[in-house]
């Protein structure tokens, strides 16, 4: 294994230490890991805090300042927070306005975000991210997972906190937009965790993992690698199945795994866009790059917002984070 | 009687077995997981135990191990365990010695509201399989008057049969749910670090 770090563990705490040099919009709490804005909100904003396991860059401390999340806790590498990084990161945060809580489909998360809920004096809501069209057997499994839709999520509702709506519309917004998110992933290598120091999965030249999650968990099928075109219309097809994206707008994220050229994410755009256009799908805003990764790994997502025409004003409306910055 | 010796005990005990099976736990996560499960118990647990021996009550006590769980252990099992202990210390008030069947129902206590934390009943393959069963042997033995080491044996043999008992189950929550069928023949990591929770207590008991 050939990595830019010191050791295994230091990473995330070294990291951390990067952000902080690297970004003069955020100051990081290292006791606690948690990364937060360094002008905070106006009294009477209500706060989103958002955070994972790590590994996933630039979600979600990539994704802390104006227009977006407010705090963001780092846990280790693809394990969730702990709740007591969850209180640090809501009582920092919160302004008296309450704190809209954005959590990844993942019972590790969703259990430590409970219990931060819990322990935590702030009014809290907490919204679900469930975009992963690849988990197919919902009722029996945890549930779908939460990927790359998130960030639609974060960026929507926190151009809403912006403008000072309220706790609960904060919270219901987030949910619809939520509801109507739909991703689906694929893989062409395994990712590797600096701690095991191997790939995840062994996952032989000629094939590739459709369906995948963003921790290295296998997918739904594996099968022969093809080109970016047959590849696209396993992505596509998937998310257009599970939710009627016709007569809206819809906003378009191709999302690249950590491991993937930029070049190779537009061809890919090319060839989904390309399919949805032939399934009459509306592409109002269309956003492409490496924004919720897999450590290392090559691949791609393509995820699908059904958008009423309010939430595409409060997606273009200003964001000036390290991962995500227009009209600021 | 159940002592704060006892249970200073019985928690460096866990540490230690848990500290031996790293790798163990480790291999077990690795093709139905994430291949943490050891490092983060043994995270958890290294954190619990200092100090544990000085601490007055044995509610402290177990609230000194949930909070480490809680704060060192992340994933599912960290608030899982960190449920189990701390509700476990709720139920016993600040006192230094209880009697063995307050312990017993106080553990109980704990397991019911991890099984609630994580939404699991019995044959998810999930921790609940050992601990369930175990805390039932446990409580079940002191009330037909068996003393409280023989208790522990029974609660172990009743951790150890669920644990090996999830082997040909198919997960239905957590991680492994996504693999489906191909969680079959695998033993829940969970249960197995819960089935040590009880081989711990049987050894000091």
């Amino acid at each position: 294994m050939k990595k830019l770090i010191n050791s295994p563990g230091t990473v995330i705490a070294d990291a951390l230490r990067g952000i902080e040099v690297s970004d003069n919009r955020v100051r990081v709490d290292h006791t606690h890991r948690i990364v937060l804005r360094k002008e905070p909100k106006a009294d009477g904003k209500v706060a989103l805090v958002s955070g994972g396991g790590s590994g996933h860059e630039p979600l979600h401390a990539g994704f802390v300042g104006e227009g977006m999340l407010d705090a963001a806790c780092a846990g280790e590498m693809f394990t969730s927070p702990t709740p007591d990084q969850i209180v640090a990161a809501i009582d920092a945060a919160d302004t008296g306005a309450g704190t809209l809580l954005i959590v990844k489909n993942y019972t590790g998360d969703v259990m430590n975000f409970e219990m931060g809920a819990e322990l935590t004096g702030a009014q809290v809501r907490t919204v679900l991210v469930a975009d992963d069209v690849a988990v197919e057997d919902s009722t029996f499994t945890a549930g779908r997972r939460g990927v790359a839709g998130t960030m639609i999520v974060e960026k929507i509702a926190g151009a809403a906190a912006e403008e000072g709506m309220g706790l609960d519309d904060v919270a219901s917004l987030a949910r619809a937009v939520a509801a109507s998110t739909r991703s689906m992933g694929m893989a062409l290598t395994s990712c590797t965790v600096p701690a095991a120091g191997r790939p995840t999965f062994d996952l032989p030249e000629h094939e590739m993992e459709i369906g995948i999650g963003i921790h290295g968990e296998p997918g739904r099928h594996r099968e022969p690698f093809t080109d970016a075109a047959h590849i696209a219309r396993q992505l596509v097809e998937p998310v257009l199945a599970d939710l009627n994206f016709g007569d809206s707008d819809v906003i378009l994220l191709v999302n690249g795994m950590g491991g993937t050229p930029l070049i190779e994410l537009y061809v890919m755009v090319a060839e989904v866009t390309a399919l949805l256009e032939a399934a009459d799908v509306r592409i109002a805003r269309c956003l492409v790059g490496n924004y919720v990764t897999s450590l290392d790994m090559a691949g791609c997502s393509v995820t699908l917002t059904r958008a009423e025409p309010e939430w595409l004003r409060l997606y273009d409306e200003p964001v000036n984070t390290a991962g995500l910055r227009w009209g600021a | 009687m159940v002592t704060t010796a006892t249970v200073a005990a019985w928690i460096t005990r866990y540490a230690a077995i848990i500290d031996e099976n790293e790798a163990l736990l480790t291999e077990l996560d690795s093709p139905i997981g994430d291949a943490d499960h050891g490092a983060n118990m043994a995270r958890g647990m290294a954190a619990a135990v200092p100090g544990i021996d000085a601490v007055p009550t044995i509610d402290a006590q177990l609230k000194q191990v949930g909070m480490a769980m809680l704060s060192k252990v992340g994933g599912t099992s960290g608030p899982l365990y960190g449920t189990l202990f701390l509700r476990a210390a709720m139920a016993l008030g600040a006192r230094a010695e209880v009697a063995s069947s307050e312990f017993a129902e106080a553990l109980a206590t704990g397991a019911a509201a991890l099984a609630e934390r994580g939404k699991a009943d019995p044959g998810d393959k999930t921790m609940v399989d050992a601990l369930a069963p175990a805390v039932a042997a446990l409580e079940r033995a002191l009330s037909e008057g068996h003393g409280f080491a023989d208790a522990a044996a029974a609660a172990f043999e009743a951790a150890d049969a669920g644990r090996e008992a999830t082997t040909p189950m198919l997960a239905r929550k957590g991680r492994a749910s996504y693999l489906g069928e191909r969680s079959v023949g695998h033993t829940d990591p969970g249960a197995t670090s819960a089935a040590y929770l009880f081989r711990a207590l049987q050894e000091v008991a």
